[in-house]
């Protein structure tokens, strides 16, 4: 018997997350976007209700909720705030996890608890100007020198650089490629300004420098040379995160499409009773279904430590390419009213877009996905 | 100080009602059931009254196996320990009243909270029936608290102003929208209820007082009428909301 269902933990998890984007994130969701910050007093509230530690074990600060737990907050945020689940993942799921997943025992101690508790936010910095599809081509590199590692280069496209405490830079070094952690203060290192970006505007995007930034070697992540393994493997659980988000953000989309079209009235009657409408809710209900059944089965495997970088990679491409035709249907729907700023669709339009494109681009997901598939001679199924 | 908060199971304030093919009860399936959003309140008043005081808090229900869940709410939120009356009949108000005025009196609590009514049948009865069986001082419908030693100062909403009571613990006060502002659980806490024991006790069988006869959904039928503009028209609106609607 294959039957999904969740815990009570799990299902206390979804309503409490829920409630909380209701009340305090929705109403703030068109501000955040407007002015392209998130407020401080609801990073605090995510951080007291432990939401950023949530799939950390309890022996780091988390609460052991795990994979399943970190997809149903993901969902649960980007039905309100796409801006939040996007900082929300930058910070757990690939800064953290950059420690959590690649650290030795003792840096883990170090700085999880913190990270989990959300004192202190996390960063992921891989990509570099010359090295974004092409990761592994990256330039900032890392020398040694006694008991400390220089490190010079820049990193750009950073998701929450300009608020960053604590970051997983990732560095050339004579052995290959070598995570680090940089903490703020470090001198030398510093954040550009936030990005003027389509969607997902609350978040904060930036480059990093790194001017002779002297890291002492026990914040290396990992040995060295094993940078790039880390880095995959971070990246494999923030694709699945996406998905979740971008399965919230569908059914928010069904949601408000479904209601404006029982009320919106064309030639006397509710647009809903049109076959035009009809099939694009249809369309849209389709895709939800496929999608939440693969991010919970992936995120199941996940947790089972049985994901594969293909199974990531299925997840993130469908949910990205899902969530564009998605707001493309409920742009259609809502028609003259979808595209107006007074309503949330366009900006569940401009938010979805990245999605394609942050976390490797889908094109990079079908090139692994393949690779995956002709490994196994086209055998990658039950 | 012992405090006892008794919550109650209802469905989801957005769920469709349907009536079973008694006749008598809903359709409890496919029903979403949640806290008593009154019992939210009661239970973050008994919360902070713990955290300021120290002592305990213990969540009491009186239903069916299914019922438990919302037990496990309130430990995630704060609860240190939950009781769980198990019936699966159907009961009235005294029912409920007098299986919790029976753990009161072993327990002997300090303050007893709880919702000034459960959102499905809106009795309004359990309070007043308790405060009745244990011999205690009763605030219903309380908007706001203040304790001074063993004296409660409980300010309630009555029509069209305020009431202030003073009240000598032990006491009941049952809670209205406004008395605080319920807490998220937090995640750690929600694995942490996990653990917390809930205490089983089967109730004993009971003839109801009140027989339920029937339910019915209320009519969702209007009946919209349209008139003109003219003055004949405007007369005859005067006309039906005086003689048909009868408002005034």
């Amino acid at each position: 018997m294959f039957e999904l269902t969740f815990t009570e933990e799990q299902q206390m998890l979804r309503e409490m997350v829920r409630d909380f984007t209701t009340n305090e994130l929705k109403p703030l969701a068109a501000q955040i976007d407007e002015k392209e910050a998130i407020p401080d007093h609801i990073i605090k509230k995510i951080a007291e209700l432990g939401i950023f530690g949530a799939a950390f074990p309890v022996e780091y600060g988390g609460s052991g909720f795990g994979e399943i737990g970190y997809c149903i907050i993901q969902e649960e945020i980007s039905k309100g705030c796409m801006s939040t689940a996007t900082m929300i993942g930058a910070h757990a799921s690939i800064g953290s996890n950059s420690i959590y997943l690649g650290g030795s025992e003792e840096l883990k101690q170090r700085f999880m608890p913190a990270l989990a508790a959300g004192e202190k936010i996390a960063a992921f910095g891989l990509t570099e100007q010359g090295a974004g599809s092409d990761a592994f081509n990256l330039k900032t590199h890392a020398e040694q020198d006694g008991d400390y590692w220089v490190i010079n280069g820049e990193k750009q496209w950073i998701t929450n650089g300009p608020i960053a405490d604590v970051v997983a830079v990732y560095a050339r070094t004579k052995k290959g490629i070598t995570a680090f952690v940089v903490e703020k203060g470090m001198e030398g290192f510093s954040a550009g300004a936030p990005e003027k970006k389509m969607g997902i505007r609350g978040s904060k995007t930036s480059t990093l420098k790194f001017e002779n930034v002297r890291v002492p070697k026990e914040n290396m992540i990992g040995k060295e040379g094993y940078g790039f393994p880390i880095a995959m493997k971070v990246l494999n659980a923030g694709r699945l995160g996406l998905g979740a988000a971008c399965l919230g953000s569908m059914k928010e989309l069904l949601a408000l499409s479904t209601e404006y079209a029982k009320n919106r009235y064309q030639f006397d009657e509710p647009i809903a009773n049109f076959q035009a409408v009809q099939f694009m809710l249809s369309e849209i209900a389709v895709m939800i279904y496929n999608l939440e059944s693969i991010v919970y089965r992936t995120a199941t495997l996940y947790d089972l430590g049985k994901m594969t970088q293909a199974q990531a990679g299925m997840v993130k491409f469908y949910a990205s390419e899902s969530i564009d035709r998605t707001v493309d249907l409920s742009m259609q729907i809502f028609a003259g009213m979808g595209y107006s700023r007074e309503m949330p669709i366009e900006r569940f339009y401009r938010d979805a877009r990245i999605n394609r494109i942050f976390e490797g681009t889908n094109e990079i997901q079908k090139i692994v996905i393949a690779k995956d598939i002709l490994r196994h001679k086209g055998s990658i199924f039950f | 100080m012992n405090i006892l908060v008794a919550v109650s199971r209802v469905p989801d304030t957005t769920t469709k009602i349907l009536v079973g093919s008694d006749g008598k009860f809903i359709d409890t399936n496919n029903v979403k059931f949640i806290l008593n959003p009154y019992d939210e309140y009661a239970l973050e008043e008994a919360i902070r009254l713990k955290e300021k005081n120290g002592g305990k808090v213990i969540a009491i229900t009186v239903g069916p196996a299914t019922a438990q869940d919302i037990l496990r709410n309130a430990l995630a939120v704060g609860a240190d320990e939950a009781v769980h009356i198990k019936s699966e009949q159907n009961f009235d108000s005294f029912f409920v009243a007098s299986q919790i005025a029976e753990y009161a009196s072993k327990m002997k609590p300090d303050i007893i909270f709880m919702g000034k009514q459960s959102i499905d049948f809106d009795s309004l009865q359990v309070p007043s029936i308790l405060s009745d069986i244990l011999d205690l001082p009763l605030a219903t419908i309380v908007t706001k608290l203040n304790y001074e030693g063993n004296m409660v100062k409980a300010e309630r909403e009555i029509e069209g102003g305020k009431e202030v009571l003073s009240l000598q613990m032990p006491c009941i006060i049952s809670a209205q929208k406004g008395l605080n502002e319920p807490r998220y659980p937090k995640l750690p806490d929600i694995m942490k209820a996990k653990k917390k024991p809930i205490e089983e006790i089967d109730a004993p069988n009971y003839e109801n007082n009140i027989e339920i006869i029937g339910m019915e959904l209320p009519s969702r039928s209007r009946l919209n009428k349209i008139v003109g503009d003219t003055d004949e028209d405007i007369k005859e609106i005067v006309r039906m909301l005086h003689e048909d609607a009868k408002i005034f």
